[in-house]
């Protein structure tokens, strides 16, 4: 390509940080010193073969964010010489996530969460706090943030210190002077994995079966996962061969566990016969779904079953290559994820001829870098490629049209570490836990104003009432006002639901949704307007702008909340009332993606199941 | 050339059969219903195409033929039975037996919600079509309020992702910023963009290849932005005005129009425009000539050119000045 | 080779083909729209192939780039067709069915090996012998060249050596297979089509076949001489002999356009009588003694012009001309009474249809049909017939429909203009985007790309000479000097340097290059001058 280069040079601190992932640049073509045996008479330039590099875009970008604390105009220039992408598409890329910046800001920076499980949890006091005592959110090192994904903990903040070797510093419960602490610390030693103990209340029941590991195994201890049976669902899946295994999770009846309940057998299944080649394994783990958890206690507790989870999956489905995007925001899970992938790979589970089978696989850990929106399977390939996360337009689906335009399966974490137990039971066996409609065991992600929030595993079929009182009921005692189920893409529910069984079927039923699993419940003393606002404002966010009804639907509903909260109506409040079902609609009509879809969901589901606006008055 | 080669001296006898492209299988025709009527369309075509084929006006701003379709603007929106969701019918290719609604009231809804979303927070003075959807579907932008006075409006080329200010008070926020003339050639106003993705899609793989601009921010702060939003002549931008030609609003325009607007001598009722080709290099492109007053105001390309795609360079759509250079006009290479 | 000149096809079947050699040529900035067409193809997966001394701007979104030494060419074009039949790759059954003169062609290129050539060109074996496999094994194949294969002393031998290629491999008389040269300027093929050529009459047709001149000289009343005239060089060698007295040119601006300014501004400083016709008082016209102004063909005027796909396309008048400025056709008819002969003016489709009347290769392209199908391709014989997409399909047709096409072995001759240590540098010479040919019309826009004339060198010379980027300095060869800027371009390797024409009132380009031209197409050898760099003191 003919690119154009206009920006300073790059420093060679800067150069460094990129080639610590790139390796150094072979010549000046690509941003290192002439080269005339390389670059005189022939060279590869921008053709085909280079322009394919784009998605290593991401990866490149963390090394120099961790390194910067931004991404400097130079560095920015000098990896795109060196991946053949052009400089504006690149800061568009660099300006679409929230973990990347694009103009200089402190080198560290507190990402505190302030979404709806912290909120509630004491995070705006810590949010005043820190700007009286470091200074104004943004140039005083602090940033409010989305769900950081540790509602069972919260309040919660991410640490992020730039330097040689970034510091990455996740706090739960945390407070405001453990975050500036933290904002100054050099190193930091993760808890060990036994801490995960306090998410898991559970913990130390024989009959989980996902969580059964998670807290008592070591993490980083291949062999101890294999004495615990790990990687025998993996031996029986090569005795099965893929359409033996694709015929036991069809008769597992597993359905996805991300949010979309599709079956996983037969999304298998589609991509196993779609005839384009290659064909990919992608393990959704960008859990950001306000109030969800789950799938990081897997990761940090479990990766293998996770790792083997997808080995099976590329199996089945004839793929030789897997990528598993997490959520930027989960640095523990990741350091976790790179160790196991390393040690499958150095065991030959990984790699080739796994188990002397025939079957070759590998799997990439990419990272995601703030972006709710990534979690939607297309906007989620197209960040692995290198892009923005826009999410495209379905049909096709991705096992048509997937990563890299390739047959891909796409499963959520907690799927793929179902799909070992799977195995070693049967599909049969594991089609008989739960309820008919409802298959297997399932996290709950527990949250808000209960005594003992967490993750909780139960088999489908328990009342949303049980679980609540698994986790200790109210907490305080106090009355249960509502609970939001799903998430911010969710639905509210009103204690009149509390004998409404977590099943798929049953919350189809009732016009709720089971979502990622959250469960989130709020006292009588939580201000419902302030939820309501926080909801909106985080569609609005992390909407990625690419369509009307969502990129603007989602500002006109959060403004429109704004005015009912201040009673500063246009109209009256019916008037307002319809506006925002007709805002509702044309979102969930005619919006790309799930996320546009979704947007109104909880705000509506609060004004039909809670009555969150009684009308108060007539507006001037 | 041996000029015993008797080819010099007289042309060969032409082919038995005048060459034709490889023969490639008609599409299939598929039975389809749109509002209630049965119709056979080929299968290769779209919603919209199949639409339009049997005259029903489908209203679209982010489409246009020469372009990859991005389905983005949400306005060709239709209603197809069995489907959760309303369907851009720009992307969506046909299948046997979908049965569609053009009109029904969710589309209509639909359709009259995107244009109020728009026209409440993009300035659509400059563009006809989107006027003429707003009468068309009734709709209502002073539903939202007052376009909010945006103390912050320039700053819209350096918001961040994930963080906005919390609205106060009851307007409607809008994406109203300065208009951005820094060359002679082109005039940015971005305060009627509605980010249909046209010009990036110009710009880039659709036709220009040179990735001189891109969306970059994220959701209402999107934005067309050249690298590190730096001036135009300080981009990749290589002025083939591909983009100016695809933009829908206005918010892309020459900057002779521009002028020629702000002075209030723009008046297109009394220009003609005359297909001609470009009088520089040997491709041979059609320019459409849009002359007012025996001046060339303005050079553009029709989409249907086989040579263009309705597409042309710095030299075809701006190097006309010299013809208005009079015959004083010295050769000043 | 093949009778009429012209791109064997369509733009649009480029975008379907799988190989694209890209020869001599910087399409992206001299040819924009062609190279969307190339554009698209690489979008569906074909690979681009660049063949340039330079890393252009096209050779940057190649698979692969060739950069070889000026004028080595046919060097590279042989060592590529020796490649293609030592591997077994040549397309036999095409070659026995549609060819003669394979066997001399084999022994031609026989010394030509990947060694040899590497040698000679530069161009590193693997990259020769890679190019040659995917050109031979493509389904689709197709050569593409502009100025980087014409303006050499041997321009018509380069040509031949590409058509070799395509005979070779059969990649040519196919869809999305064939051989493409770009023309330079809106009408240059058609100019040719319509016998502004030293031997041709309208369509191609030999003015020294009997049978074709008389066909004119019935219709025009009149005798032709049968012998055919002389070319541009012919032209101005006859002024140097003093054979050639009075010269009416016609919208062209030779004393900047041609190679060795000074020598050519002598030679028109002869004539008796210079006419110039243009839209301009060019450089040109200022030393004419008659100066006929004339309004600009595309916007000003009817007619037709025809493109580099042989798409006759009509052109429309959409403005008045200035005052006293007049249609070419008024002209040439005043011009015609004040000699005596009052042709009643006739407009310009009465001119077209006389055109189709007496060329058989344009006789189904009325008006009508012209405006109805956005132009056709040449040839079009009748009213029914669709105009060819590509040329040659005759060679595939079984039996074979006229001769078959001749393989021309040729050999390779090195530029005229050798290095020396006086003159130890090779000047090449091209265009940018958005500048043209000698700047005349495109000076008339505010270009923001517009930097002005510099002398392009590598970071090597520029290091060796001691100047920097942006320094003036004096460039030489052994015509003559000019003053120019220094731009250092990564682009270009050590001992190659690169000037356009777009500025020849401020650096007259031309003076420094050389008119050596090509005795059977009479174009001169712009491509490889020699020169020295000189710092102009201190500053």
């Amino acid at each position: 390509m003919d690119l154009h280069f206009q920006g300073p040079e790059a420093t060679p601190d800067e150069k460094a940080a990129v080639d610590t992932v790139l390796g150094p640049p072979t010549s000046a073509w690509s941003g290192g010193a002439r080269n005339l045996e390389e670059e005189g008479r022939s060279t590869l330039l921008g053709g085909h073969a280079a322009r394919a590099e784009r998605h290593l875009l991401l990866p490149v970008l963390h090394a120099v964010q961790s390194r910067f604390g931004w991404v400097p105009p130079g560095a920015l220039d000098y990896i795109c010489r060196r991946l053949t992408i052009p400089p504006a598409e690149a800061y568009g890329v660099v300006t679409f996530y929230h973990l990347y910046s694009a103009t200089p800001q402190p080198a560290s920076v507190a990402h505190v969460c302030d979404d709806i499980a912290c909120r509630i949890r004491g995070a705006e006091s810590i949010c005043l706090h820190l700007e009286r005592t470091i200074g104004p959110e943004g140039s005083g090192g602090w940033k409010r943030s989305p769900c950081l994904g540790r509602c069972e903990q919260a309040p919660a903040a991410l640490v992020l210190n730039s330097g040689e070797s970034q510091v990455a510093v996740s706090l739960a419960p945390a407070s405001a002077t453990e975050i500036v602490a933290a904002k100054s610390s050099a190193e930091h030693v993760p808890d060990g994995f036994e801490s995960l103990r306090t998410s898991i209340p559970q913990f130390g029941d024989k009959s989980l079966r996902l969580l059964g590991r998670a807290g008592r195994v070591d993490p980083g201890d291949l062999s101890a996962y294999r004495r615990s049976g790990g990687y025998a669902a993996l031996a029986r899946a090569f005795e099965l061969g893929p359409e033996g295994v694709i015929a036991e999770v069809l008769s597992s009846k597993l359905m996805g566990r991300g949010g979309a309940a599709f079956p996983t057998g037969r999304k298998w299944e589609a991509v196993a016969k779609a005839p384009g080649r290659p064909h990919y394994v992608v393990c959704n783990a960008d859990e950001s779904e306000p109030g969800t958890f789950k799938d990081r206690i897997l990761l940090e507790g479990d990766p293998f079953a996770v790792i083997e989870g997808m080995t099976i999956a590329g199996f089945a489905t004839g793929s030789s290559r897997g990528f598993l995007y997490l959520r930027g925001e989960y640095p523990v899970a990741a350091t976790r994820v790179q160790a196991a992938l390393a040690a499958a790979r150095s065991a030959g589970l990984l790699g080739e001829e796994i188990l002397g089978s025939g079957f070759s696989f590998e799997i990439e850990l990419r990272i995601g870098a703030g972006a709710y929106i990534c979690g939607e399977e297309t906007a989620l390939f197209e960040s692995i490629e290198g892009k923005r996360g826009e999410p495209r337009n379905k049909p096709p689906f991705p096992v048509h049209v997937g990563l890299f335009g390739k047959p891909t399966v796409v499963n959520n974490v907690e799927t793929l570490a179902n799909v070992p137990l799977i195995l070693a039971m049967g599909g049969e066996k594991f089609a008989g836990i739960g309820t008919a409609g409802s298959s297997g065991p399932k996290l709950f992600c527990v949250s808000g104003m209960v005594e003992r929030p967490g993750v909780y595993e139960v088999d489908f079929g328990k009342t949303l009432g049980d679980l609540i009182a698994m986790a200790g009921g109210v907490a305080g005692g106090r009355t249960l006002r509502a609970v939001l189920l799903g998430g911010a893409a969710g639905v509210f529910v009103g204690p009149d639901k509390l004998s409404m069984p977590l099943t798929l079927e049953d919350t189809r039923a009732a016009g709720a949704t089971l979502g990622s699993g959250v469960v989130m419940a709020f006292d009588d003393t939580v201000d419902l307007g302030d939820i309501l606002g926080r909801i909106a404002a985080f569609f609005r966010d992390e909407s990625c702008g690419q369509c009307v009804p969502c990129r603007v639907g989602t500002v006109r509903q959060e403004e429109l909340i704004a005015r009912l909260r201040n009673g500063e109506t246009l109209g009256t409040h019916q008037d307002e009332l319809a506006l925002l079902k007709e805002i509702g609609q044309v979102m969930r009509d005619a919006s790309i993606c799930g996320l546009g879809q979704t947007a109104a969901n909880a705000i509506e589901s609060a004004l039909v199941s809670l009555d969150a606006w009684p009308e108060r008055k007539e507006s001037r | 050339m041996s000029e015993q080669d008797s080819l010099w001296f007289k042309s060969p006898p032409p082919p038995h059969h005048p060459p034709e492209p490889p023969v490639r299988k008609a599409p299939e025709m598929v039975a389809i219903t749109i509002d209630g009527a049965e119709v056979r369309i080929p299968a290769t075509a779209t919603i919209l195409e199949a639409c339009r084929s049997v005259g029903i006006d489908t209203p679209t701003l982010c489409f246009l033929e020469n372009l990859t379709p991005v389905n983005v603007c949400r306005i060709c929106v239709v209603e197809l039975a069995g489907a959760r969701t309303l369907v851009p019918a720009c992307s969506r290719q046909i299948e046997p037996g979908m049965d569609i609604r053009t009109d029904s009231p969710r589309v209509r809804l639909a359709r009259k919600m995107v244009i109020e979303f728009l026209a409440s927070s993009v300035d659509l003075s400059t563009a006809p079509q989107a006027l003429e959807y707003a009468r068309r579907y009734g709709a209502d932008s002073t539903r939202y309020g007052t376009s909010r006075e945006s103390d912050t409006s320039h700053d819209r080329d350096t918001r961040l992702p994930g963080h906005h200010h919390v609205p106060e008070g009851i307007g409607a926020e809008t994406v109203e910023q300065p208009v951005k003339v820094d060359n002679d050639l082109y005039v940015r106003d971005y305060g009627k963009c509605i980010l249909c993705y046209k010009c990036v899609e110009a710009c880039g793989e659709d036709a220009q290849n040179t990735f001189a601009i891109a969306v970059a921010g994220r959701g209402f702060d999107a934005r067309i932005s050249t690298e590190a939003n730096v001036s135009l002549p300080d981009s990749a931008c290589v002025y083939c005005g591909n983009c100016i030609g695809v933009c829908p609003t206005g918010a892309l325009m020459f900057r002779s129009e521009y002028e020629m607007r702000q002075a209030g001598i723009w008046n297109e009722s009394k220009q003609t425009s005359t297909d001609t080709i470009c009088s520089y290099c040997g491709v041979g492109c059609t320019l459409t000539l849009h002359v007012q007053d025996n001046r060339i105001v303005k050079v553009t390309s029709p989409i249907e050119s086989s040579v263009t795609n309705g597409h042309l360079c710095i030299k075809g759509r701006f190097g006309f000045e010299y013809v208005h250079g009079g015959l004083d006009q010295q050769a000043d290479g | 080779m093949f009778g009429a000149g012209g791109g064997t096809n369509s733009y649009r079947e480029v975008e379907e083909t799988d190989v694209i050699l890209l020869w001599g040529s910087n399409a992206r900035e001299t040819h924009p729209i062609f190279f969307h067409h190339v554009l698209k193809a690489i979008h569906n997966g074909a690979k681009l192939f660049a063949i340039d001394p330079r890393r252009t701007s096209s050779a940057r979104w190649a698979d692969s780039w060739l950069g070889l030494d000026i004028g080595t060419d046919i060097v590279l074009a042989n060592a590529v067709g020796r490649e293609i039949i030592a591997a077994g790759l040549e397309n036999r059954e095409f070659i026995e069915h549609a060819t003669t003169g394979f066997d001399a062609y084999r022994q031609a290129v026989e010394p030509f090996t990947l060694e040899s050539a590497e040698r000679e060109t530069g161009v590193p074996a693997r990259e020769i012998q890679a190019m040659a496999h995917a050109f031979a094994k493509a389904d689709r194949a197709m050569i593409c060249w502009t100025l980087g294969i014409t303006e050499h002393h041997n321009a018509v031998d380069n040509v031949l050596s590409l058509i070799n290629l395509a005979l070779l491999t059969g990649h040519v008389g196919r869809y999305a297979s064939g051989l493409n040269p770009l023309r330079g300027q809106n009408n240059v093929q058609g100019g040719g089509d319509m016998g502004a050529l030293p031997d041709r009459l309208p369509g191609f047709q030999h003015i020294e076949v009997d049978s074709l001149r008389e066909k004119f000289e019935v219709r025009w009343g009149r005798k032709i001489p049968a012998k055919r005239g002389w070319n541009l060089t012919q032209m101005f060698e006859a002024m140097e002999h003093g054979d050639l007295r009075t010269l009416y040119v016609i919208g062209e601006n030779p004393v900047q356009s041609e190679a060795d300014q000074s020598l050519t501004r002598h030679r028109l400083e002869s004539l008796d009588c210079l006419i110039v016709q243009d839209i301009f008082l060019t450089a040109t016209a200022q030393m004419a003694d008659v100066v006929f102004p004339s309004a600009a063909g595309w916007c000003e005027t009817d007619g037709t012009v025809t493109n580099s796909e042989r798409r006759v396309q009509r052109v429309r008048k959409a403005i008045e001309p200035p005052d006293g400025a007049r249609d070419d056709i008024a002209i040439v008819c005043e011009l015609a009474r004040r000699l005596g002969y009052d042709w009643v003016q006739p407009d310009s489709k009465s001119i077209w249809d006389e055109v189709r009347e007496l060329s058989p290769m344009h006789a189904g392209m009325s008006y009508a049909r012209l405006e109805a199908e956005n132009g056709i391709q040449w040839p079009c014989y009748d009213d029914s017939h669709p105009g060819e997409m590509y040329l040659h399909s005759r060679l595939w047709e079984r039996p074979i429909v006229g001769p078959p096409a001749a393989f021309h072995p040729v050999e390779n001759e090195t530029p005229i203009e050798k290095l020396t240590p006086e003159f130890p540098l090779r000047l090449t010479t091209g265009r940018r985007l958005d500048d043209y040919n000698t700047g005349v019309q495109s000076g008339g826009f505010s270009s923001p790309l517009r930097r002005g004339e510099s002398l392009d060198i590598s970071p090597e010379d520029a290091r060796n000479l001691g100047v920097e980027e942006g320094e003036i300095v004096r460039v030489s060869s052994p015509r003559g000097a000019v003053e120019v800027s220094v731009r250092i371009d990564q682009g270009l390797r050590p001992g190659l340097t690169f000037m356009t024409p777009h500025f020849q009132d401020e650096v007259a380009t031309n003076i420094l290059t050389i008119d050596a031209t090509d005795p059977k197409s009479g174009t001169a050898e712009f491509k490889a001058a020699a020169i020295r760099i000189e710092r102009l003191g201190a500053k």
